[in-house]
Formats: structure tokens, C-alpha cells, sequence
């Protein structure tokens, strides 16, 4: 044999994944494929992403079809580069399914890492704390407006390995406590340095999406020493203005069928929304306490379509690293938020995503992160 | 979250209830402490099959009522004490027993709202098991929710997973009408993932746990399960179905039922009640009236043949739905052919 054969596996989109469905391929047999196209499009119970492959070669069997549901680990499919018969192939596909068969599927054993509930103060919070980092300090992810820890699975999930992630649910949203205060950015910030507390973390790079955005920005308001860096993705407190009918509507939708085209707008490649996704969030909406809850945070930082507070000062005087990802198609927060930041912040726009750059394009957001915390 | 049964769903969404609202009280027999009459251990047990184990230690006896084997009495007391403001849930075993106590449910409770021109409210639950697959024979059996169903006044509530189960009981006691609420006995065991916080189900919003393009099941309560079971098994061979599970049958979201078999131009329906006036009689009624121009085949109705439960398990076994005679009634419908003119 002179080429190489290389394996395709179902991948694991976060900490919870234990099994997926082949939603679709994207790449057909006999294509060429090169590291990072789009190879398939994986339904899990959370959510359906594009898996980009993991190498190049050429696409020589699809070992899953469409529609099939496998296990973290299982053979989906073959790339081969240079010269290999079918035989090589066929053979290749017997012996890696034998032996996974027999060994069974590591994945399961050591990758269940599930949240906890860490009481702060007179609130239970849940928290996701994976990975071991080296030296450094480790990484926390804060979500946004109605969001919870598993906006970060492919965050948590792909930087896990590398560096500790920890990823909790602000007051208000998944399983913590539904007293969230005044609901304002700084409240839920002194929560989440009182949680740094809790942990007994002194310092920590921070990460925050949309409205978890300002919450960084505040937390490095008030804690400064404290936070060693900053990634604001798709930020609150930057612009001026914020999409009113998908703050309303997330509020007042409590169906399926109402709700789903209000998710949409968080993302560019509407597919994305998956059915569980919006069961899941119909779910937390329906908790005691949830509704009230989200629209004291709405109230507290968003007025007519306006951004009430502008948090632009706090990055001219904190003097860690910043980095500002944007998607290109943002429909919630505009990407004009991105405009005329201080020259120290790096900025990176990203094209054909929306309000959910960690989800919708995975990869090149923990490339980013892994820049920004190891520098 | 964490993975609760369908029995410890229902323990919770009472507990936190009573905990959440002082007017809130248990009443039925043995609801305290069912076989523990001699064991000196009041809440032994906890109902015969343990659901409201541990309520009578954490609330006592002026909030967990066991009712002398009557009714007749206790149903009745509760519908008054729901008039006059408390908010009873009132356990009537197995609910076969509501020939005991139909008076004070039919003519009583449902009717008070409407005969006293809208001054009375009756926050009443009515809790009681379901449903044959036990060998508890034709006594103890029954599927008796089209009987309440065709009542105006009262809500009726089929939980099919533990989920369901804890969002709509608590719905149910903080509902100001009526609400009778039909656990099937056999699924108690059944686990999944429930949220530790109350939450509640709204009434009258069906859940869809399969979407597809074929075919259109319609199921009710534990026969949610078998149609998604029978739903998997036929995806595989390239048939996909929709599984509405209406929740609440009064309620019923007619709108959802009509919106899927539009969708898909055929429907199964699945009911373990008798099949004479059942809810798939309704629902066909319900489709063929609004839905004809969609189908593309008749409706197919899986039920349970016009007989009492049999006590001898393969008798009974016969006369359940099962996944896979849901299976063949949806391949039948897959291939129907109209009949050409002559």
C-alpha cells in the first residue's frame, strides 16, 4: 500500500455528546477533501453543526449513511491519500469496527464531565468545570441572554483538552437560581465574582457572549487584577442598538412553532436550530421564577431597541489583552458594535456567521480563544 | 435536573406544591400510609403503589387526609372544600373506583363554575391510575378518560413521561377548574430526566416527539411510547411519522392535530380506551370533518377490541395496542390504493 488510509469518526460536540446522527454529507465520495472543509452535518440532541474534516485526503467511503445514529467514536467515514485499492479500504473499515467493538468506546468512560451546583452566597449555581490546565489560568465562559453553559459546548469542549474551561449559568437561566436581582449587568457580574470566589479562582481569562459580554466587561470593571484577559464575542455594551423583536419575542414565544423563528435570528445557517434546541429552551422557559427572571435582565439593559449602557470606557482602561469576535451577519447585536474600539483590541469579523460565532463557526472561535489566553 | 421516575415526578410536583401554597392538601385512601396499617410506620408505603410516600411525615395530618374507603364522601368533601378555598388533590386509586363518586365529579364539581353563573371557582385534582398491561383485571383497568372527556367543566390531563408528569400536575393544582389527572400504572418505573424546580405544561398544547412527512400518529399517554417506538422501527425502512401526543384530551389542540395531518395526508391514532366513543373516534370525527381534502387514505384507528380488560396476561397482551400493531396499521395506511372508477 503507498498511500495512507485515515479514519473518520463521529465527533464529540461538547462534554454531554455521546452519540450523533449523520444529518447529511457534505462531501461525496470520490471527492478531495482538504483539512477543515465541510465533510457532514451532525444532528445531536443540542444542536446540528457542520463537521469540518479532520485531514485531507480523498472522501473513499461514506461508512455511515444519512440518517444513522452512531457513537462518539464510531466509524463514519474513509479518507485515503496516494494509492489504495478498495480491498485496503474494505479491510481497514472490518478491522477498525472489530476492534471498537471489542475495546468499546473510551469516549463514554472519561467524557462525561457533568455541572455541578456550587452554592454563592444565597444562590445555586450551576457550574461545568473541565480540563487541566498547565500553568496558566484558566478560562470562563459567560453566556448571554437566555442562554445557558451549553452555548459554550464546542468552546468548553474543544479547549478542554489544553487549558482548564470552567462554564456555569448566570443567575436567571439553565439550573441556577431564578433571583437574578436587578437583573443588570453588574449585579450578575459581582454574582460571577463572587462565584470566582466560591471557586477560589484569583485570576482567570474571561470569555462572554452577547449580554455575558458586558458581564466580562463589568466583572473587569470591578475586578480588574482579577480577569488577565478578555474575548467578547458578539458583545453587549458596545453598540447602541439591539434587535427588540428577538429580546421580545424569546420573552413572549411559548411555542414551538412561535419560538423557532425567533431562534433563527441568533444564527446565519437557520439549519442550525434544532428542534431540541428550541424544546430545551421552551423547557427553561417554563421553570417558576424563568420568565420573571428574563425580563428583569431585558429591562435592565435594553430599552426600545436600545442599549442602555455603553461599556466602552471600561476597555480603555483595562490593560490585559482584548479580542473582539464578531460575526458578519449578526442579526441581534449589530456588528457595527465592532467599529472604533481602541487600537489595543483585536478585532475579527467573521463572514457569513451570525450571533453565534461559537457555535456557528467553532474552530476558528477556539483558535482565537487559544491565541488570546496563551499569549 | 436528575434523572427521576414517573412516580418520584408526581411525589415532587405535589411536595413542591405544598410547600409553595399552604391551601394545597392531599386527600384519599391510604394516601399516608397504605400497607403499613399495623406496621406502626405511618407513611410506610405511601399509597399502594408509593406515590405520595413521604408527604404525610413532611405535612402531617392536616394536610395529608387518609379517607375511610368511601368515595362518595371524600370526592365530594374535596369538590367543597375546593369551592370554599382550599386547593384538595384527591386520590381516587384506581380510577375504575370513580363509579363510587361520579355524582360529586359529574354533576358536582364540573357543573359548579356554570350553575353558579361564574362565582364559584373548584380547584380540584382528581389523581388516579389508568390503564391495563398489569394483570390487574377488568376492575382495576380501565382507560377511563373519554368518560371524562365527554364531561363540559372538567380538563383531563394524560401525562405520557415523567417530564410530562411533573409539568402538568403542578399546572393542574394551580389550575382554578377541575382537572382530572390519569397516571398509567404500568409506566410509575419509567426514568428520564426531570428539572428539580417546579415548572409547569400549559393545557391544551399537544408536544410532537417525532416529526416526519408520511404519516400522522396521534397517542395518548403510555401509548406515546409505543408509537415512538413503532415510529423509530418504521424510519428505519424509510417511512417517517409524526407522534403528536395531545397531553390533554379537554382540553385538545385540535389545531395542532389538523396542522400535522395536513402535513402528512394520513393518520393513526392510538387509544388504549375502549373503541366505542373513545378519543380516536373524536379525533377521526374531528379530522374527517376539517381535514378531508388532506387524506390520502382513511384514518386508521389502533384501539383495543369492545371487551372488558382480560385478567389472564396473554388475553390481556392480545388486547392491548402495541408497538407493533401500530407498526401495521401505519404500513396500511403507507399503502393504500383508492379504488379507480369504473
Amino acid at each position: 500500500m503507498a498511500g495512507t488510509i485515515i479514519p473518520v469518526t463521529m465527533p464529540k460536540f461538547g462534554l454531554a455528546m455521546t452519540e450523533g446522527k449523520i444529518a447529511g454529507w457534505l462531501a461525496h465520495p470520490g471527492d478531495d477533501i482538504s483539512a477543515g472543509a465541510e465533510l457532514a452535518e451532525i444532528e445531536t440532541t443540542k444542536i446540528t453543526n457542520v463537521y469540518e474534516s479532520p485531514a485531507s485526503g480523498i472522501l473513499r467511503r461514506q461508512v455511515a449513511s444519512e440518517g444513522e445514529t452512531l457513537p462518539v467514536g464510531a466509524l463514519i467515514g474513509v479518507l485515503a491519500e496516494g494509492e489504495v485499492t478498495d480491498d485496503e479500504i474494505d479491510s481497514f473499515v472490518t478491522t477498525f469496527q472489530s476492534e471498537m467493538a471489542t475495546t468499546g468506546n473510551d469516549d463514554k468512560a472519561d467524557g462525561a464531565v457533568m455541572p455541578e451546583i456550587v452554592t454563592v452566597g444565597s444562590r445555586r449555581i450551576r457550574v461545568q468545570d473541565a480540563g487541566k490546565g498547565a500553568d496558566g489560568a484558566p478560562l470562563l465562559l459567560i453566556h448571554g441572554f437566555g442562554g445557558d453553559l451549553t452555548n459554550w459546548m464546542m468552546t468548553q469542549g474543544g479547549l478542554a483538552g489544553q487549558v482548564r474551561v470552567i462554564s456555569f449559568d448566570l443567575p436567571g437561566h439553565g439550573e441556577s437560581t431564578k433571583d437574578v436581582g436587578d437583573g443588570s449587568p453588574a449585579t450578575l457580574a459581582a454574582i460571577t465574582n463572587d462565584l470566582l470566589d466560591t471557586l477560589g479562582l484569583a485570576r482567570v481569562h474571561v470569555a462572554g457572549h452577547s449580554l455575558g459580554g458586558a458581564v466580562a466587561l463589568e466583572l473587569a470593571k470591578i475586578a480588574p487584577s482579577r480577569v488577565a484577559s478578555l474575548t467578547l464575542v458578539a458583545p453587549a455594551g458596545l453598540g447602541d442598538t439591539i434587535n427588540e423583536a428577538f429580546i421580545d419575542g424569546f420573552i413572549n414565544a411559548d411555542r414551538r412553532k412561535t419560538l423557532e423563528p425567533v431562534l433563527q435570528m441568533l444564527v446565519h445557517d437557520k439549519a442550525l436550530i434544532s428542534r431540541q434546541m428550541v424544546d430545551g429552551i421552551i423547557r427553561f422557559k417554563r421553570l417558576d421564577g424563568a420568565m420573571a427572571a428574563l425580563n428583569a435582565i431585558a429591562r435592565a439593559s435594553f430599552e426600545n431597541g436600545r442599549q442602555k449602557e455603553n461599556l466602552r470606557g471600561v476597555l480603555e482602561r483595562f490593560d490585559g489583552r482584548v479580542s473582539v469576535i464578531w460575526g458578519a451577519e449578526d442579526e441581534i447585536l449589530p456588528v457595527s458594535g465592532a467599529e472604533g474600539l481602541p487600537a489595543k483590541v483585536a478585532v475579527h469579523v467573521l463572514p457569513d456567521t451570525g450571533h453565534m460565532p461559537q457555535l456557528e463557526r467553532s474552530a476558528e472561535v477556539n483558535d482565537l480563544l487559544t491565541a488570546t489566553i496563551s499569549a | 435536573m436528575s434523572r427521576k421516575s414517573f412516580r418520584q415526578a408526581i411525589n415532587e410536583a405535589l411536595r413542591q406544591e405544598m410547600l409553595r401554597d399552604p391551601r394545597v392538601i392531599l386527600m384519599g385512601e391510604d394516601v399516608a400510609g397504605g400497607q403499613g396499617g399495623s406496621s406502626g410506620v405511618s407513611d410506610a408505603w405511601g399509597g399502594v403503589l408509593g406515590v405520595t410516600k413521604g408527604l404525610y411525615t413532611e405535612f402531617g395530618p392536616d394536610r395529608v387526609l387518609d379517607t375511610p374507603i368511601s368515595e362518595a364522601s371524600y370526592v365530594g368533601a374535596a369538590a367543597g372544600a375546593a369551592a370554599t378555598g382550599l386547593r384538595p388533590v384527591a386520590e381516587v386509586m384506581f380510577i375504575d373506583f370513580v363509579g363510587c363518586c361520579l355524582d360529586q365529579i359529574m354533576n358536582q364539581a364540573a357543573k359548579f363554575r356554570y350553575m353558579f353563573g361564574g362565582k364559584a371557582r373548584t380547584p380540584l385534582v382528581i389523581r388516579g391510575m389508568y390503564g391495563a398491561g398489569f394483570s390487574a383485571a377488568a376492575q382495576h383497568s380501565q382507560a377511563l378518560y373519554p368518560l371524562f372527556t365527554h364531561i363540559p367543566g372538567l380538563k383531563v390531563v394524560i401525562p405520557s413521561s415523567p417530564y410530562e408528569a411533573k409539568g402538568l400536575l403542578i399546572e393542574a393544582i394551580r389550575d382554578d377548574d377541575p382537572v382530572i389527572f390519569l397516571e398509567n400504572k404500568v409506566m410509575y418505573d419509567d426514568e428520564e430526566d426531570v428539572p428539580d424546580e417546579p415548572y409547569t405544561i400549559p393545557f391544551g398544547e399537544a408536544n410532537l416527539t417525532r416529526e416526519g412527512e408520511d404519516v400522522t400518529i396521534v397517542a395518548f399517554g403510555r401509548m406515546v411510547n409505543f408509537a415512538n417506538q413503532a415510529a423509530d422501527k418504521l424510519a428505519k425502512e424509510g417511512i417517517s411519522c409524526t407522534v403528536v401526543d395531545p397531553r390533554t384530551t379537554s382540553p385538545l389542540d385540535s389545531d395542532t392535530i389538523l396542522d400535522c395531518v395536513a402535513d402528512t395526508g394520513r393518520l393513526v391514532i392510538v387509544d388504549e380506551s375502549s373503541p366505542r366513543c373513545n378519543m380516536a373516534t373524536d379525533v377521526a370525527a374531528l379530522v374527517a370533518e376539517e381535514a378531508f381534502d388532506a387524506l390520502k387514505a382513511p384514518i386508521r384507528r389502533v384501539t383495543p377490541p369492545h371487551t372488558p380488560v382480560p385478567f389472564a396476561s396473554i388475553l390481556e397482551d392480545l388486547y392491548m395496542p402495541n408497538p407493533a400493531k401500530i407498526e401495521a396499521a401505519v404500513r396500511s395506511v403507507m399503502g393504500y390504493k383508492a379504488k379507480q372508477e369504473a
